[in-house]
Order: C-alpha cells, then structure tokens, then sequence
C-alpha cells in the first residue's frame, strides 16, 4: 500500500474539521468561565492553540498560515502582554496602585475585581495562545537539516 | 478494592521505566503524551482541578505536538550510548533518595494543621467570597492576589517565545526553494 499523506486521509479531515470549531468554542468557554469553573487564561489559550495546530497537521502549514498569518501571532504574542500591562497602568490612572483592580470600577470594588479578573485573563490567553501557535510555527516551517 | 490512587501510581512508574529503556523516540514522545495524561488523572484525585487541566492541555495535547515536530527535523531512534558511566546512575540515585528524604519532613497529605493551611491561605478563602466573588479561589488567587506573579509569568511566556521565535524564525513561510536544504539563517530578521 502506497504511504499517504496525512493530508490526504479523508476520514480524519471530515473528523477534525468537525471537531476544530468546538475545540475553539471550548478555549473560549474555559476563558471567560474561568472565575466559576476550573480553567482560566493559560488552559484557554492551550487549548485555543491545540485546536489550531490540529487544523495544522491535518490541512497542512500553507493552509493554516493562510488562515492565521504569522504576523498576526507575533502581534498577538505581545498583544497579550501588552493588555496585562495596561490593566496595572489604568488602574493606576484610576489613582490606585499597579494591578490594584478594586478601583476599576467607581461603585462597588467587586464590580472592579472582576473586570481586572476579565481583562487579565484575556491577556494572558492571547499571549499563551499565540506563543503555542508561534512555536509551533517555528517547528513547523523548517526542514530538515543534514 | 484496589484504589485508584495505586493504580495510576503503578501505571505512572511503569511508563517513566518504560521512557526510560525505549530507544525509539517516537514512542517515547507518544509515552510521555500518557505520562501527562496519568499525572492530569492524579492531580484530579487531588482536586486540584485546574493543576489537572493544564497537565493535561499542555503535557499530553501541546508538548507532544512539539516534540513530534522537533522529532521530524531529527533522527527517530535515539543514538546508542557506548559506555555505561556508575557515576551517573549514583547520582540519579542519591538525588532520588534525598528527594524521597526530603518528603519525610513534610506533612501529611490533606493535614489541616499543615502551615501552607495556616498563613494567608484563609484570608484569601474568605476574600475570595466575600470581597472578589469569584467562586474559583485559583483564579481569584492568580488573577487578583498574586496578579503581579501572573503578570512575571506571562512575560517569561513571551520572553521564551521570542527566544524560539529568533532561533526558529517565527514559521515564516518559505516556499520557492524546492529541493535545497537551506542552512543558511532565516533571511527575514523582522520577527
């Protein structure tokens, strides 16, 4: 029997094509359930990535760069970074301290604490997300060297 | 009625030996995809609900994703070591005995008197209802209590990737060089 591709298996790209946008359905309840339930910025962008990487192997590099160019995981890496930061910085411009989220909101310091807890998250998902999906790019994208 | 506790425990020391000895590196990439799996299933037991998630989303679904794919780029079996070296098993042994020693000293799973229950650990149970209202104390403890370690965290996050990313270039795409290997460093140092 000749060696097929991966690419090529037509079981397995009905299947994960079924399976990707739950995958990333999934990533995005662990996000934002992340303050009731188990999970929260990390799990939900390993498992934002892993759902790509999935479309990855299947369909092949071209196509999953195609989909999501480098540039925008690159943007995305420091994006992430960037938005945790900004959390502290406004906090600050609200005369609190660094990441003091008790002064994000003007009425009840409980309202507050949960938009720092959301927003916080969101950057560390989109980083983790990203930087799985940029080192797997990194895999991914070279040949093999003799 | 065996606990399950020993089961894995069995299953986890069996597939560590078995990473050990196997010399073919695609089934020890696929071993420990099943090690991280077994781990995720432990720290269940332990409720550790959130321990257990990312052992199992990072341990088994990503990293062996990445192992596999350093694996393409390299050998499959891994090169037979001519000399067997005493010194290093004494070490690998000495350090595991002092591991286990260390143990010795620590209290007993789930004691309520343990000190980690003792120092801060209730402020931040009773904030987490009473102040944060986040029902999941992790995540008020991650996110709100030690936001700073986070904010560390997310930056060695990125730092690493960035690190990759240089050495790596990023998985820019390079079509149009069919045939050659090319060894030669990444032309677009944009990244």
């Amino acid at each position: 029997m000749p060696r097929r591709s991966i690419h090529e298996v037509l079981i397995l790209r009905v299947v994960s094509k079924g399976i990707f946008p739950f995958v990333l359905l999934f990533a995005l309840y662990v996000q934002f359930h992340g303050d009731f339930g188990p999970g929260g910025g990390f799990q939900a962008g390993v498992i934002f990535a892993a759902g790509w990487v999935l479309y990855g192997l299947v369909f092949g590099l071209t196509e999953l760069q195609k989909a999501l160019p480098p540039r925008w995981v690159e943007i995305g890496t420091a994006l992430g970074v960037l938005l945790y930061g900004g959390i502290g910085v406004w906090s600050m411009f609200a005369h609190g301290a660094f990441l003091d989220y008790n002064v994000l909101d003007h009425h009840s310091t409980v309202h507050g604490q949960h938009r720092g807890v959301f927003w916080v998250e969101l950057g560390v998902g989109i980083t983790v997300a990203s930087v799985m999906i940029g080192i797997f790019y990194g895999f991914a994208g070279r040949r093999r060297v003799r | 009625m065996v606990p399950i506790e020993l089961v894995l425990f069995a299953f986890l020391i069996a597939t560590a030996a078995i990473i050990a000895m196997v010399r073919d590196l695609l089934s020890a990439a696929m071993l420990f995809g099943i090690f991280s799996l077994l781990s995720a299933g432990m720290m269940l037991l332990m409720d550790a609900v959130d321990v257990s998630f990312t052992e199992a989303a990072v341990g088994a679904g990503i990293s062996t994703v990445l192992i596999l794919g350093a694996l393409s780029l390299t050998d499959y079996a891994e090169k037979r070591s001519t000399q067997h070296r005493i010194s290093g098993k004494l070490v690998v042994l000495a350090t595991g005995g002092l591991l286990i020693y260390g143990t010795l000293d620590m209290p007993t799973y789930g004691d309520p008197a343990a000190p980690i229950h003792n120092h801060v650990a209730p402020e931040f149970v009773a904030g987490s209802r009473n102040k944060l209202e986040i029902p999941n104390i992790v995540t008020s403890v991650l996110a709100s209590y030690r936001s700073f370690d986070t904010f560390g965290e997310t930056t060695v996050v990125f730092t690493a990737a960035l690190g990759a990313m240089l050495l790596l270039g990023g998985g820019l795409p390079r079509r149009a060089q069919s045939g050659t290997p090319d060894d030669a460093p990444d032309e677009r140092g944009e990244s």
